[in-house]
Formats: C-alpha cells, structure tokens, sequence
C-alpha cells in the first residue's frame, strides 16, 4: 500500500494548487457567498477544473478516467480544502458518478461521460434525519405497471438545487433499519412531483431538502438491483467519508499554517505570541493530531486504491479523525486570534463554519466510530 | 520476481528453520536475552536462537559485516522486521549498545572503536548503559556537572548519573561528561565510554512504582578514563549525544520492547471481561467508544510509521513527521494502559497476588511500568517543546 504521491500525482497537485490559488481562493468563495450567488458555485470555474481533468480521475479509464487513483483526487480535495473551494467535485463526482459507476447499467455509465467533461451534474439525496443513517431509509418506492412510485422526503442534499439529475436513496421494502429493501434510483430534477428548496447553512454552501410527492418514474429509473442496494450505499460511503475527509484535511492544514503565522507575527507583552510556552504546546499538539489525521486519510486512499479488504475500517477512522481534528484546530484557531479571530473579517470563521458542516456529510465522529466497532464486531 | 521479493521468500524460509518454536511466544521479562559479560541464556532455544542470528548478521542487520552487521538495505531491514512480526520471533538480543549507541558510534566514532565496540555489541560479548541525566540535569540535560579533568593520557572523571537503566548488570557505560566550563553550556560536553569495572564505579539501584528496580544511580570517584575512550571530539559530546537521542526515541516511539506483551489484544479483553449484549456490542457503551478511539488512533500511528518509512525510501522525507512520533505513541500508549484497567474494574488492580490472572496481573504492572514512557528519553513537555521549535519555528 503504497502512500507516497508518484510524480505524475505530485505534478496534479501542484498544478492544481496553482491553479486554485489563483483562480478560487478564499477571496472568491467570499464573493459568492456575500452576493448570495444563485448557483451557489462558479459554473465557469467548474469548467475550467473539468477541462484539466479532475472530474475524471478516478472514473473507469473509458470513460476518459486519468489514472490517478484516489491518492490523486485525495490530493486535489486537500487543495480544494485549503481554498474553501465551492464545486461540484463532491456531489457530483465523488457520490453521484461513484453509484452511477457501482451501479449503473451501460446507458446509465454513459453518463459518466458528460459527468466528467462538466456538463452534467448529479446530486445523491441520502439523508433524512438530523443525523447520517442510511439504514433509517423511509422514502418510499413502490413498483407499479409503468415503473415506480417515489414518495418521501429528503434533507441535506448537496448541490441538490443546481443538479440535473438526483440519485435517491429510498427503500423498497422492510422496515427502517433494514439492510434489505434499500433500492436507489436516478432521476431528472425537474420531473413533476419533485420539490426542490435550497438552505442557506452557516458554511454558505448548497444543500437542498426535496420533497417527492406521488413521483412517477419509468422502470430504467432504478439504479442497480431492486432491494440490494446496501452493498453500494456501503461502498459509496467509504468513498465519500474519505474524500470528504480529505477536503477537511486540507482545510485543517490551512487554519493550522494561518494560526501558526500568526504566533509568529503578533506581539503582546513585549514579545511574540508564539513564544508563550501555553501556546507553543497546544500547537505542538495540533501537529501530532494533523500528522495522525493525514496518515489516517492518506492510508485510507491508498487503501481505497489498492481495493483492501479493510478499507471500511480506514474509512471510518479517516473521516472520524478528520472530524475531530479538523473541529479541534478550527476552534483553537480562532481562541488564538483573540478578537480578531471572531470577526467575519478574517477567514478563519470561514473555515470553523465549513468544519461543522463537513463534520454531518456522510457521518459524524460518534456514527464513524459506532460503523468501525460494529464492523470490527463488538 | 524482483530481487526484494526474493530475499523475503529466503528471509521468511530461513527464519522458519532457524527461530525455535519457543523463540515466536511473547517474550516474558525473565525470557529476555541480555548480552555482556555476565550473559546467561535463558534456555536452550534461546541460545541457539541467539548464536544463529549473531552468525547470520542479524543482531544489527544493517550495520556493515566487518562488525558483525548484516550490511542489508533499508528495504531489506524493513522486510527482515516484517517476517520476523509476523512469525512472532522474538529479539535474539537486548542492549542499549545495539539500539542507541552502536548508530551514533557508526557515525562519530574512529575506526578503532567502531572495530573494538561495535564488534563487541553484535557478538553480544558487551552489555551497554546511558550514563547521561545526573541529579540536577535531567530535562536540561546540558547542565550535567560530572567532571572529567584531562591529565595527559586519561581523563580523571568524578561525578554521579541518576536513572541509568540496568547500571547494575552492564559491562560499560556512554557517559555525557564536563570537560569546560568557560562556554555555552552545550559547548563544553564530552562523549566518554568508560568499562564499569574501573576502579572508582559504583552503583546502587533505585525502586520503582511498578515495583521493579531497573535504574541506579552511578557513582564515579576518581575514575581513571583512558584518552582513546573519547569519542568525536573534546567539548563536541552535544553532537553525539543528540544523535544517541534520536535513536532512543525512536526506540522508545515503538514501544514493543520495552514490557512484557499482553497475550491478548485489548479488544478481545473487552469482549471477555465486559461481554457483548444481543446486537453484538460490547455492553458498556461509553467503554465501546473509548475503545474505538483508541483502536482508531493506533491504526493511525501505524500508517505513520509506515508513512516515514515510504518518505524515505521515496527519498522524499517531511522532517516534521518523525519529532511527534514520540509524543504521540507513548501517549497513546498510556490511554490504553488506562483503557485495560478500565476494563478490568477491580480485577486489575494488582500484580502482586497471585489469587488474580497472571495474564491480568501483567497489564497492571505494564500500566505502572509505562507512566515513565513519558518520562524517560525526553518527557512529553520537552517533545512538544522541541516539536514547536524545530518543526513548527516557533520563536524563543
Ligand atoms: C524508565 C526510565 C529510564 C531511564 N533511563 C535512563 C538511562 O538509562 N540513562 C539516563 O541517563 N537517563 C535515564 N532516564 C532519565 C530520563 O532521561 C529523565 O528522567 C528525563 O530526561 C527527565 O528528567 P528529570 O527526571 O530530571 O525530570 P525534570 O527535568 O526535573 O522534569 C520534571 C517535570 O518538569 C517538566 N519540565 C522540565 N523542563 C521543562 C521545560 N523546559 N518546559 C516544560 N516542562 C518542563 C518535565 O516535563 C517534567 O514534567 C530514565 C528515565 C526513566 C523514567
């Protein structure tokens, strides 16, 4: 298993670092959320970010995959972290064109190439509840001559709003809580019946909640096998728990880096802050758990690369870890601002408010550790 | 097959053939296999275990074959280590020498004592102890005080050491010693290896809370240190002693040498002693989500371990990963000390009585024994203030 970028992955990520700093920096995600940007993203950045591929990065190889593997697109998150990025490279990419891909039939996986040229987008519709459990699944589908019925409503949706297509998560038979009688299935946003709000969170990002009423769908709606669809939600949220952590830890690494230049720059009793041994040490601290965090979320990718057969236990340290790391630091971050760090002048708010968030997509710590002690059974 | 696979293949035969049955069980305290003078085997196998690895030159497989090393690659050691964990062979030799000092003296050291010494360790015909924290330097450790004086052909050294680990059972001892005291306080240190047999040495050993007495202190009254036992040189002792440093935290990041192993994993004591309730889970909740963090947090130092070593072998090395390994695993360590006597109750609060589990009565006396991870080759306090220092540059 094999952790260390290669050339060509440290080549992508420069390139990309380059690219985001100049072109989506924090500054730009400022001005999309200050102006209440409708699309909530820049569709032409998103373009721009196609063009160089990285929609395309860990698709199958025919459908213009780039062969970078997940340790590449690890790498292009953390960037993404680092610069508070808004596109749809989670939404659409890693959950959307990841259950096309896991369970898709052919028509359906020729989507994947609009998906990874920009111009589609999908959003998967999972959540229900306050919290992350798939298994609590209520939306209801029921067959019927024509197809399908989709009754239910869903929360949380990201990029739900400006997506053209949605992957929904419903169940199709049981009891919430089962594994059994979880189907998923794709459909057009704007099909009747399909009632989309979007929500203004605290990070300024898009989520959506939708509501399906009496929605009728033809029998190609459904993705993958009717009723067995545990075993890809399984495997979509290891995928999105690791790159979900992945974005994190590049944002934790950001806050970390701005903290730390601060220590080095503000002067209060005559000396510089960061010579108080208080501060030194918590900062110490938060090293040992980013450097904990970043093997954790590395091995995770390269576990997910190699297709280990532990790799759903390393998805839940990762983002479990992410989680708290990433809550840990963004909060010392501001204490160690003083009063500068609780105005909306600085970007470290920016990067608390996206760390709450982040910590509900696809599980918080408590869900993650609860999924790695039951899989580990005990 | 690549030449590396192929190593493994014949490490992996030659170690099946070679390590007696008996030398794969966790070792026990009194298993260990000590090296010097006064060496004696704890059995049979153990011997043979011994005497087959010291002829293979696998008691310092990466040191160079004229002194008894077994010259391989950094990736051949790492293969070496990982056959060896996994058919659970024991260590063939413990000693100081082998883990702390043969590396720097490989670095420092002339040609001469590199021969005389670590040819010596390898053999295991020497047995080593660290003479460095004295009474009133232990965290500032360049305040050492004991004196040695140059008088033409020797130093005349006087003095005491304090926690010097199993002072009482070696042979020699690598001493930081004051040969000036008109400069910096680092500037003025000597690096001296002196035989504990010479006249003037003395020790006496200190208990500890886990009731073992592992260190003394060490006394030097006019100890007469021939000149050929300095190493490097005169008042550049700093250098060679932070490099010794580097190695014993490693040593000491990994912590599987250092107690005697728990014959099961924390995780199956927990479904033991706690049970699992009809869903499958561990019965007390909050001690199910300690678990998992600490389960969680292991994984991580793991794939940090293995992180330093791919950065390295890629050539790519991030100096800061390794200076928070320390701090890191002995910490981790110590919460699942704690975590064991959690899930013991009252059934891990002893090792002396031998009415309770000796499996049991092991993980208590590791949890009194492990409060000095912490402590011993630098405490947590100075790893932090170094890692703010050194990886994060933080200002004075
Ligand atoms: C099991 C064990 C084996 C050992 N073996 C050996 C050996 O073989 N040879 C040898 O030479 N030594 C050995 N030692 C000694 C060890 O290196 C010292 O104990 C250690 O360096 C700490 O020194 P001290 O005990 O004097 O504590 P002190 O330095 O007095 O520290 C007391 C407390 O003050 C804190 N402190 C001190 N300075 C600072 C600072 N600048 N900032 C913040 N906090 C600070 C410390 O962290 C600690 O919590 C061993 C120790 C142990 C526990």
């Amino acid at each position: 298993m094999n952790m260390v970028l290669n050339e060509e992955q440290r080549l992508l990520k420069d390139t990309i670092q380059d690219f985001l700093s100049t072109n989506a920096p924090v500054t730009a995600f400022r001005k999309l959320r200050d102006t209440q940007d409708n699309q909530g993203y820049s569709t032409e950045l998103w373009r721009h970010l196609c063009e160089l591929g990285i929609a395309a990065i860990v698709m199958p190889e025919e459908h213009g995959g780039l062969g970078f593997g997940y340790l590449g697109l690890g790498a292009v998150l953390e960037e993404c972290g680092k610069n508070l990025t808004a596109s749809p490279l989670l939404a659409s990419v890693v959950l959307g064109a990841s259950a096309l891909e896991l369970a898709g039939n052919e028509t359906q996986q020729s989507l994947l190439d609009e998906v990874a040229s920009g111009s589609l987008t999908l959003a998967l519709a999972i959540d229900e509840h306050s919290h992350f459990d798939p298994l609590q699944t209520r939306t209801s589908l029921t067959e019927n001559d024509s197809g399908f019925t989709l009754n239910g409503h869903k929360v949380f949706v990201l990029d739900g709003h400006t997506a053209d297509r949605l992957i929904v998560v419903t169940r199709s038979r049981g009891e919430a809580g089962s594994r059994d009688g979880l189907s998923l299935v794709m459909l057009d946003s704007q099909t009747p019946g399909v009632k989309i709000d979007r929500h203004q969170l605290m990070d300024g990002r898009n989520v959506a909640s939708i509501q399906f009423e009496q929605v009728s769908l033809p029998a190609d709606a459904l993705l993958g096998e009717l009723h067995n669809g545990f075993a890809v939600i399984h495997t979509l949220i290891d995928r999105a728990a690791i790159c979900v952590a992945a974005e994190m830890l590049g944002s934790a690494q950001e806050v970390f880096d701005r903290t730390l230049e601060y220590l080095k720059e503000r002067e209060q009793f005559g000396v510089k802050i960061g010579s108080f041994q208080a501060l030194q040490h918590r900062c110490a601290q938060m090293l040992c758990q980013l450097e904990h965090c970043r093997s954790a979320v590395v091995g995770a990718l390269a576990a997910l690369d190699k297709g280990s057969r532990g790799v759903s236990v390393q998805a839940s340290t990762a983002k479990a870890l992410a989680n708290d790391c990433l809550q840990h630091i963004s909060n010392e971050a501001v204490q160690m601002h003083g009063g500068m760090g609780v105005t909306d002048e600085l970007d470290i708010g920016l990067f608390l408010k996206r760390s709450r968030v982040c910590n509900q997509i696809f599980g918080d710590s408590i869900y993650h550790r609860d999924r790695f002690a039951t899989l580990m059974g005990y | 097959m690549s030449s590396l696979d192929q190593f493994r293949q014949e490490t992996r035969e030659w170690l099946s053939k070679n390590c007696p049955e008996s030398q794969r069980q966790p070792v026990k305290k009194n298993e260990i296999i000590w090296g010097g003078r006064r060496r004696k085997f704890p059995s049979v196998d153990a011997q043979l275990w011994f005497e087959r690895m010291r002829d293979k030159g696998w008691i310092a497989p990466d040191w160079p074959k004229e002194y008894g090393g077994g010259n391989l690659s950094v990736d051949e050691c790492k293969i070496l280590e990982q056959e060896m964990r996994s058919l659970g062979c024991r260590p063939p030799l413990y000693d100081q020498g082998l883990w702390m000092f043969g590396p720097a003296l490989l670095k420092y050291g002339s040609e001469d004592q590199k021969k005389e010494h670590l040819t010596k360790i390898t053999q295991g015909e020497i047995r080593w102890c660290q003479g460095y924290s004295e009474p009133g330097a232990g965290s500032d450790l360049a305040g050492l005080k004991t004196k040695a004086e140059d008088c033409g052909d020797h130093f005349l050294v006087n003095g005491s050491k304090i926690w010097t680990t199993y002072a009482d059972q070696a042979d020699w001892i690598f001493c930081l010693v004051r040969t000036n005291t008109e400069v910096a306080k680092q500037q003025g240190i000597s690096f001296l290896l002196i035989d504990m047999e010479s006249e003037g040495v003395t020790t006496s050993p200190i208990e500890l809370i886990s009731g073992e007495s592992e260190f003394c202190q060490t006394f030097f009254d006019n100890v007469k240190v021939p000149k050929e036992n300095l190493v490097y040189e005169v008042d550049k002792g700093w250098e060679v002693a932070k490099e010794v440093l580097k190695h014993e935290r490693k040593l000491i990041s990994k912590l599987d040498h250092m107690t005697e192993k728990e014959d099961r994993s924390v995780m199956e004591l927990a479904k033991e002693v706690i049970g699992l309730d009809s869903n499958g889970k561990l019965r007390n909740s909050s001690l199910r989500d300690q678990l998992t963090r600490h389960l969680m947090a292991e994984q991580a130092d793991q794939l940090s371990g293995l992180r330093i070593f791919q950065q390295m072998r890629a050539g790519q090395p991030d100096p800061k990963l390794p200076l928070t390994m320390k701090y890191a695993n002995t910490s981790e360590q110590q919460r699942k000390d704690e975590l064991f006597l959690a899930i013991l109750g009252n059934q891990g609060l002893t090792w002396q009585d031998e009415a309770f589990p000796k499996s049991y009565r092991t993980l208590v006396q590791n949890w009194a024994y492990n409060k000095s991870l912490t402590i011993a080759g630098g405490t947590s306090e100075i790893q932090l203030n170094i890692i703010a220092k050194r990886a994060l540059g933080l200002p004075e």
